[in-house]
Parts: structure tokens; sequence; C-alpha cells
């Protein structure tokens, strides 16, 4: 037993800081895209895809400003008034971490704290590609630290676990969202068409979930939508893919379960999920529709997220 | 300025003193160069742990380190031993105050201390009267501050009965000096403050209510992590090993209070609360507080959860009321009190206001409720200007003020701007009283005015701390 | 005089709230000019209702509810025979030291203004003709006005803008008479006004201060009066927020909408 409001920032810290790595993540990619000539003339507009990946479009457009390089960076990385911008993940998360400070480690709360302190350089840097790049490096990095401290040194009980649950969630939600922006250029028909455009594409969204090494161990051929969706969706070898997620939350939440000794809907919601995704072939995700299929898992998710908050007290 | 202060080390001016001879010839070994290093390395290790303050109304600076000296301060177990005995003494005396004024309030009608200055102080709650403290103790916690003039003689210039702060840093500066310097550690007989958080813990327990098991639920009450002082309140549930809570972790049903738990309600017993009577409970107290539990007093009252330090304890800590512990500790404990006061001019009292206005270049005039250094002119370090600005606002509201002779405070070798240099100092040791008696581990919290010259000695005006060492003689 | 409250107020939540816990100063003392009859409170919910007294010898009443809550009412029902004594209250328990209700509180915070006014009302009469003036003085300076203050209104602010209800007139009182060194307290209840109103939207709230030889007597410069046998006297305190009769925190995002009723009806027999 440890109070609901320390189980909730320990969840909370863990998202933050893995929104903060999966958006550092999206921005690196679309950078990468970005720069490719051909690419870049046409109507898709990679900044305004990394906008929508982190759910940040609308509130973007709403700021008036020009979705390019340099405002876009901004607004996601740096910008304090959007409250999913890498600043305010890495602030948020350190609030959270103060909050439960003894709840922590010390090594993992100097990596959350040293990161807060050392925001600032980064700030300063300016706008150079090699600046952007060592940046988003860093957020890596940061985040590793924190997650790597945790798993090495945190005592296994309901701390970790709740930390481990928003993680996981965190994480399935942002895979979800960066297939879910781009999924036209998954479905099967657009392959047939596939020229280098969507090979560059394609390889973004694996870049945006560091998958495309793995693509290439499980498959061992060049990309094709329906595989890169198989992978990210119903893998549980990957560990960004959604199956692999809720095989952790799943897991962890039967640890809990265990440990208090009661079952709840919050365990029954992540096994219907669990299950369902090990049921699923890839033939049935893009005969439901892949928008389709992404767009309700996101809300299951989210209605997760509400649920374990709901049966721990947390909120 | 007047005549030259007493230097710790260096006495008057004469030869090294034996407490310090130690320390001075490894000062005297250590080149300036090594020491800047260090406090560097103090500086890197502070901030990675995250021990910082907030200042208020200093915008852009929501967290600052507290600048710690890297020169130990010394006192020998005799000096100890008279602060001890005499603390000890003081503290039971203000236990008995509390406990009288909101009981039998015989101390008024023996016209020992003039009512008016008890009834009309915010800090006296009616609500607390004839209320019993689970455990009879009303101050568990009390930081009291000393100053020293010579090689005998300390004064005690303040009690700190509400909430005082401050024991995290001895703690701290403890294991900075382990970290930095073990071989000066090793080899100086110095008597440990380590076991300060059980004694904290055992002190809390033993004044559980009747109700609690004999393991009881306690909890430090913070008023959250914007705090100025929210690391200690951080600091000291990790040592205690108890949950850190804000407001919002606990409620009150059925005149019990609970924490929020992530396997629903668990009982508190003991609340070792860092936020202030004022804030405690909207039901009783301000109603647009957020940050207490409501319902929390009403619990109290009926003897369900034990609050450390009890409602309404800050009223010891005025200083009009200072003015009268000689007599206070004589009338409690029979004894004659075995720590000074500062010599004291009530400005309420038309002579003393009178000799008042007549010497303010060399007085220190305070507020009585005033705390950390705030509204108060120093007169020897004040311009003609800020004296008759003081003066006008002295007589307007003449109650509100006490003065005191400006005491030569001793100073402690610093190590400052690159070299040593002597600064004045204050000490705060912190008293701790269970059921079963009063405890004091040796030592305490070191304030030092990095500034030279300078008697400030508040963090929240840029004092800096030292770690403080009682050595065997 | 016999009188009959009945006292309802009902909260409605535009969702349903956690937890409700309230304090209520409610429920009368008896004192030499007032015997309490009967007195009940209902809450309409499942609730636990633990009666206690506090520092102000106050029957105070706590009580819980666990939501989710749609509606609250609590209803308060009693009947009192009271007599006219001028003012003068004798017979309730006095445990505060008086030197207490010299304090100034926030609500009775005095200004310059408030202090003058006091210094010239009074000029050197005697104490009880002092408070005679003050509230005569009160009562011609402020006009009474439901919609210009709130529960957090000061002395100071309803003095400077002369209007208020009872409880503004009341708090202008008692900081007056503070400065003036002479103890006073706010005391909240009911009143059964002559002319015929039963029905009201708001209890009462008036003042005492303390007279050598006599003790506490009962002022209402809203009214310009001493309390008579009209009045019911319920609870008392420094200011306002020790003896108002409802203080409370509710769980939940929730907008609440307030409907209150009472009624002070003379009863027949007697």
């Amino acid at each position: 037993m440890i109070l609901a409001s320390t189980a909730n920032d320990l969840f909370w810290m863990a998202r933050y800081v893995e929104r903060a790595e999966s958006i550092a993540r999206t921005l690196a990619a679309a950078g990468r895209i970005s720069a490719i000539p051909q690419v870049t003339g046409e109507e898709t507009n990679e900044w305004s895809s990394a906008l929508a990946a982190a759910a940040q479009l609308n509130a973007f457009v709403e700021t008036g400003k020009e979705p390019n390089e340099i405002e876009v960076f901004n607004y996601l990385a740096f910008d304090e008034s959007n409250p999913s911008s890498i600043k305010s993940c890495l602030t948020q998360a350190r609030h959270n971490a103060r909050s439960v400070r003894p709840a922590l480690t010390t090594e993992t709360w100097e990596a959350i704290n040293t990161a807060y302190l050392d925001f600032k350089k980064y700030e300063k840097a300016g706008h150079s590609l090699r600046a952007h790049q060592e940046f988003l490096r860093w957020v890596l990095d940061v985040s590793l630290r924190v997650s790597g401290t945790a798993f090495r040194n945190m005592l296994r009980d309901e701390r970790y676990w709740f930390s481990r649950l928003g993680f996981y969630i965190e994480r399935a939600d942002n895979t979800a969202r960066i297939m879910d922006v781009k999924y036209h250029v998954l479905l099967p028909e657009h392959s047939e068409v596939g020229g280098s455009l969507d090979y560059y594409q394609w390889s973004s969204i694996l870049r945006s979930v560091s998958a495309l090494t793995a693509y290439h161990w499980v498959y061992r051929q060049s990309l094709k939508p329906w595989l890169i969706a198989d992978l990210l969706i119903l893998r549980e070898e990957m560990p960004r893919s959604l199956a692999s997620c809720y095989q952790n939350i799943a897991m962890f939440l039967d640890e809990i379960a265990r440990a208090y000794g009661k079952q709840g809907p919050a365990q029954r919601a992540a096994r219907t999920t669990h299950s369902r995704l090990r049921n699923t072939r890839t033939e049935d995700v893009f005969h439901k529709g892949l928008h389709e299929f992404l767009t309700e898992f996101l809300a299951d998710n989210n209605k997760l997220g509400a649920v374990i908050a709901e049966q721990y007290n947390l909120a | 300025m007047g005549k030259a202060a007493f230097d710790e080390m260096n006495g008057f001016g004469g030869e090294v003193r034996a407490a310090y001879s130690q320390l001075k010839a490894w000062l005297d070994d250590t080149p300036a160069e090594l020491l800047e290093q260090r406090r560097l390395e103090a500086e890197a290790l502070f901030r990675r742990f995250g021990i910082t303050f907030a200042v208020y109304g200093q915008k852009d600076a929501e967290e600052r380190l507290i600048p710690f000296d890297l020169i130990p301060r010394v006192l020998t177990a005799s000096e100890w031993k008279i602060l001890e005995d005499g603390l000890t003494q003081r503290v039971q005396a203000i236990n008995a105050l509390i406990n009288d004024l909101y009981g039998k309030a015989e101390i008024l009608k023996a016209g020992i201390v003039p009512e008016e200055l008890i009834f009309a102080n915010e800090a006296f709650r009616p609500e607390m009267i004839g209320v019993k403290v689970p455990g009879g103790v009303p101050v568990p916690i009390a930081g009291i501050d000393i100053v020293r003039v010579d090689a005998e003689k300390f004064y005690v210039l303040e009690d700190n009965a509400r909430t005082p702060s401050g024991v995290s840093y001895m703690l701290d500066n403890r294991e900075a000096t382990h970290l930095l310097f073990p071989d000066l550690m090793a080899r100086s007989k110095v008597r440990p403050v380590e076991r300060y958080p059980d004694e904290l813990l055992a002190v809390l327990e033993s004044l559980a209510p009747p109700s609690a098991s004999s393991d009881p639920t306690i909890a430090v009450l913070t008023p959250g992590s914007y705090n100025s002082a929210f690391y200690e309140h951080s600091f000291l549930a990790d040592k205690l090993g108890v949950e850190l809570v804000e407001g919002r972790d606990l409620f009150v049903r059925d005149d019990i209070v609970y924490m929020r738990t992530t396997q629903g309600p668990k009982r508190v017993d003991v609340i070792y609360r860092r936020v202030d009577d004022d804030f405690l409970d909207p039901l009783t107290f301000r109603p647009d507080s957020m940050l207490g539990v409501p319902g929390l007093f009403s619990s109290y009252r009926a003897g369900n959860v034990t609050l450390a330090n009890a409602v309404g304890t800050g009223i010891a800590d005025d200083k009009a009321i200072y003015s009268y512990m000689p007599e206070i500790v004589k009338f409690y404990t029979g004894e004659e009190p075995m720590l000074h006061n500062v010599p004291t001019y009530r400005c309420r009292e038309d002579e003393a206001l009178k000799y008042v206005l007549d010497h303010l270049p060399e007085l220190v005039v305070k507020e009585v409720h005033g705390s950390g250094g705030y509204g108060m002119l120093v007169g020897p370090a004040s311009t003609k200007k800020e004296i008759a600005e003081f003066e006008k606002k002295l007589k307007s509201d003449p109650d509100n003020f006490i003065a005191q002779p400006t005491l030569a405070l001793s100073t402690c070798p610093a190590f400052v701007d690159g070299g040593i240099a002597p600064r004045h100092v204050d000490l705060r040791p912190f008293v701790l009283t269970g059921s079963k008696g009063t405890r004091i581990v040796p030592g305490g919290l070191t304030r030092v005015a990095m500034k030279a010259g300078s008697l400030v000695v508040n963090s929240s005006q840029g004092g800096g701390t030292k770690d403080t060492w009682v050595v065997e003689d | 005089m016999h009188l009959k409250l009945r006292h309802s107020t009902r909260y409605t939540y535009d969702t349903p709230v956690r937890g409700i816990i309230q304090i209520l100063r409610l429920t009368p003392r008896p004192h030499d000019a007032q015997h309490v009859i009967k007195w009940r409170i209902d809450v309409d919910q499942d609730a636990t209702l633990k009666s206690s007294e506090d520092s102000f010898g106050n029957i105070v009443h706590t009580f819980w509810a666990e939501g989710p809550l749609e509606t609250l009412t609590i209803t308060v029902e009693g009947e009192v025979q009271t007599e006219d004594s001028n003012g003068v209250l004798r017979g309730t328990p006095e445990r505060l030291p008086l030197g207490l209700f010299l304090r100034e509180t926030r609500l009775t915070m005095p200004d310059d203004k408030i202090r003058d006014f006091a210094a010239k009302t009074a000029k050197s009469a005697p104490v009880l003709d002092a408070l005679h003036a003050l509230m005569g003085a009160i009562h011609k300076r402020m006009k009474f006005d439901t919609e210009a203050t709130s529960v957090a209104t000061t002395a100071a602010e309803a003095f400077k803008a002369k209007h208020g209800v009872c409880q503004d007139f009341a708090h202008v009182f008692i900081s007056a008479a503070r400065t003036l060194q002479i103890p006073a307290r706010y005391v909240s209840g009911y009143l059964r006004e002559s002319g015929g109103k039963e029905e009201y939207e708001a209890g009462h709230g008036w003042a005492e201060a303390w007279v050598p030889d006599l003790g506490w007597i009962g002022f209402d410069p809203a009214n310009d009066t001493c309390p008579t046998d009209a009045y019911i006297r319920i609870a008392c305190g420094l200011d306002y927020l020790d003896a108002g009769p409802v203080r409370g925190v509710r769980t939940g995002i929730a907008t609440e909408k307030l409907d209150v009723e009472i009624q002070v009806t003379q009863g027949s027999n007697q």
C-alpha cells in the first residue's frame, strides 16, 4: 500500500519522460525525412505530421505560426505554453519526481533533476541542425538514464509497477499515434504505387519508434507496409509494439493485483486488450481498417488509464 | 562599530583556542586551491541532490542553494553541556507555558506575563483553549537560536516553537563534511548527529493518541513542493521512513484522519505538520486554505490524532513574550534560568520606548511577530535616513516592537573569496521532547553571515550554513 | 415569547459530489432569557452527525456524507421560550478570558476611519452609553443592502461603503467597540421581525459587548435595538467565522445552487 498520490506521481513521471522521448524521436525522424530533396515540395508536410503524432496539431495551428522546421521544433521541444513540449514534459516529470522524492532511488532522482538543470544549455544552443541533433540525442539519453536507473535499482514493489504502467500506457499511445498519422501510406493498395517517397515515409515511421533495424532482423526483406503494421501492432518481441506494451501492462497489473490480493476492472480491461492483440492477424487489422483499428485502440488505452486511476484512487 | 567580536578560533586576538587547535593545524596545511575545489564539489553535490530552498518574492529564482561554508564550527563537550542543560530547562518551560496558557492560565493570574500580550496575539489560538494535547507535549520539536559573545557567555536570541526548520541542513552539512574531508573527520572526535531522525521518530511515536496501536502511523504534512522548505519535508519523511503527505492526501471521516492510499483509506495517528496553523483546516481556520485538511481540527480536539507541533505554539515565538522568558522559566521550573536572554526593551512601555528612540543608532529593533530577519532595524549598520524612517514606524505602533543592544556576535573562520576570514554566526540546536523527556543531538545548525561584518545570518537574506561539531574536551 | 423555527438549507449540485464535510453551529444553548423546548437537526442523506462543543461554548455538529450526492438538505426545527431581558445575557457558560474579546481579527480589523468614528461617537461617556451611541450611529450611517457585501467583507470595507447586511453592521460595531477597549463579540441567531413577516432568506447576526457590573449585553446595530424576546441566540465568537451557522467543504467539481428557507413563527400556546 502506498499513498495514492505517490502512485499517481510515479505513473505520470514515467509517462512524461516517455512522452519526451517519443517527441524527440518524432522530431528526429521528421528532420531526417525533410532533409531529403525529392520529398520536400510534396503537399505532405513532415512538420505537420510531427505535430499530429504528438497530438498537438490543432494547438499549433491556433498559435498562427508557420509549420516549418524552426517553429515546430521550438514548439515541440522548448515551448512552455505547450503542455506536451519536451521542456514541459521534463519539467512535469521533475515536479512529479520531486513530490515523491523518497520513493525514488537517488540515481533516478539525480537523472531527472540533472536533466532539468541541464535543459537551459540546450535552449540557448540555437537552431543549427547539429544543435538539434545533439539536443534530441540528449533527450533520449535522459530517458534511458531515468528508465535504466529505475529498472536496475528500484525495489520491485507497487512503486515500480505503477511507474511501469505509466511508461507502457504512454508508449502504446505514442506508437499508435505515430502509425495513425501516416496510416494511409501503410495501406496495402498504396504499395502498388509505392515510389521512393513511400519508402522514406515507411522508414520514417520505423525510425520514430527506433525499429528500422529490428524490422530487418524480423522479416529479412525490404520494407512492406503491412509488415510494418504487423511489427508495430502485433509482434510481442518488438518492445514498442502495441502487443508488447500490453503484455507488460497486463503483467504489472497482475503484480499489483497479487500484492493487494484483489483483481479489478483494470486487470480485466488490460487482459481483454492484450488477448485481442494476440488473437488478431494483420489481415484482420486491414480488414477492419487500420485507421479504425488504431482509433479504437487509442480510445481503449486512454480508458485503461482512467480505470487504473479509479481503481487505485489516483487522481 | 562597537568592540571587536569574540572569534571562536582566535578568541579576542590571542592564541588559538584549544577547541580549534586541530582544525587550525589542518587549515594551515590545506591550500586554498584545494578548499576552493572542495567548495565547488560541495555545491555540485547539493545541487544534484536538490538541496535547495525557495526565496519568497523572488521571481526566476525558484530554487536556490544555501551557501555551505566548508569550515566546521567547533564547540567543546563542556560548552555543549552548558547549552544542553540550559536548552532542556528552557524547552520544558516553553511546554509548560503552552499547556498553561491554553489550560488554567496560572501565569496570567500570577501577573507574570500581561494578558493583553497573549490575547491580542494572533499566534494565540482561542480554539485551543481547553484542548488536551495528545501526549501532553505541545512542543515536541523546538529550535532555539543561540548567540555567543565570549568564551563563557551564550544568549538565547529567539525561541522557535512553531515549526522550526533547518534540521536537514544540520544533517546534510555533516554528510558533506564526511564526503569532502574524510581524513579530517576521522581524526577529530566529533559527536554524531546522525541519530536525529531516530530520536524524532521515537518522540513522535511516544506522543501518539491512546487510540493508536503500538506501531502508530505517522506522516509528515507539507504545504507542497512549491514551499520554500519542501526539500526538508521530503528529506525528513524519507529519513523517518514515513509518508510525506499534502492536505489532499488526507481526509477526515467521523473525526478520524485517514490518508488516501492505492488500497483505500489508512488511519493516521501522528502528523508532523509543516503547515502553519492558519492553513491547517479550512473549517476552523482560514476558510480559503487549500493546503489543509477539512475537519482535522475537530479530530484533533476529539483526541484522535496528534499534531506535532500542537496548534497555537507560535505564541512562544513572539518577541514580546521572549522578553519575559527568564520569569517564565522561573515560574514553571522553580529554578534560575541557565541560559541568558538578551536584554530587551519593550517599546510598549513608555520608559523603554523613550530610551529606544534616544538610542536607535546603537540598537537592534525587531517586530514582535516578525521572523526571518524581515522588518528589523540594525542601528549601527543603518543610514540616518533608514533610522529616521524606522523611527516613524516605531512611533506609530510601538507595541509592535522590541529593541535589543547590538550584540557582538561571535565569529568563526569561514572560507570566503578564496581565503579564510572571520564571519558572524549563530546556532540553532534542535530540542526534541517526547513523553519520556527531552533530548538534543549534539550540535545544530550554525548559520553564518557570508558578508564581512554583517550580523544577518538568515538564509532568506543570503546567510550560509556550517557543519557544527561538538568534540570531546 | 414562544418562538418556533424552521430553517432548511438545500444544496443542489450540477454534477454529483464525492463527499461533504460541514461544521454546523445551528443549535442554541439555553440562557436565563431563552429556554430551549425542543430542537433537532436533520440531514436528508446518509451521514454521520457528531456533536461537540467549541472553545466558545457553542454546540457544534460535524457531519460527513459520502457521495455521490446530487442534493443535500439540512433542516433545523426547534422551539424556544424567550423573555425580554433588555439585551442582558445571563446564564451562559463563559470560559474564555474577557481580554480575548479585544482581539482584532481579519474581519473586524479597524482602520483609522473606524477608530475616529468610535472615539468621536463614544466621547467619554460611560461604557453602556457609549455602546448605545455606537449602535445608533452605525444604524444611522449604514444602509441595509443584501447585494453590496459578501461573507468575506471586512468591517472596514463595509464601513467605508456605508452599507451591508446584519453581519457587516455587527462587525463594524465589534471593531469600533474593541478600539474603545470594550470586549465585544459576534452572535449568530434568528430574529422574528414584527409586522407579520415570517419567512426569511438568511439568519440574523448581531453583537455582544461586555459592560462592567452587567456582563455581556446584546446590540443589534442593523435594527438599532438590544435583542428582545424576538431573538433566538445560537452561537458566538470573535467574528462571523467563529459563529456563523455553516462552514463546509465538498469534494468533486460541481457548482452548487443554494436554497435557504427560514421561518420564525410565534407559537400559539402560552
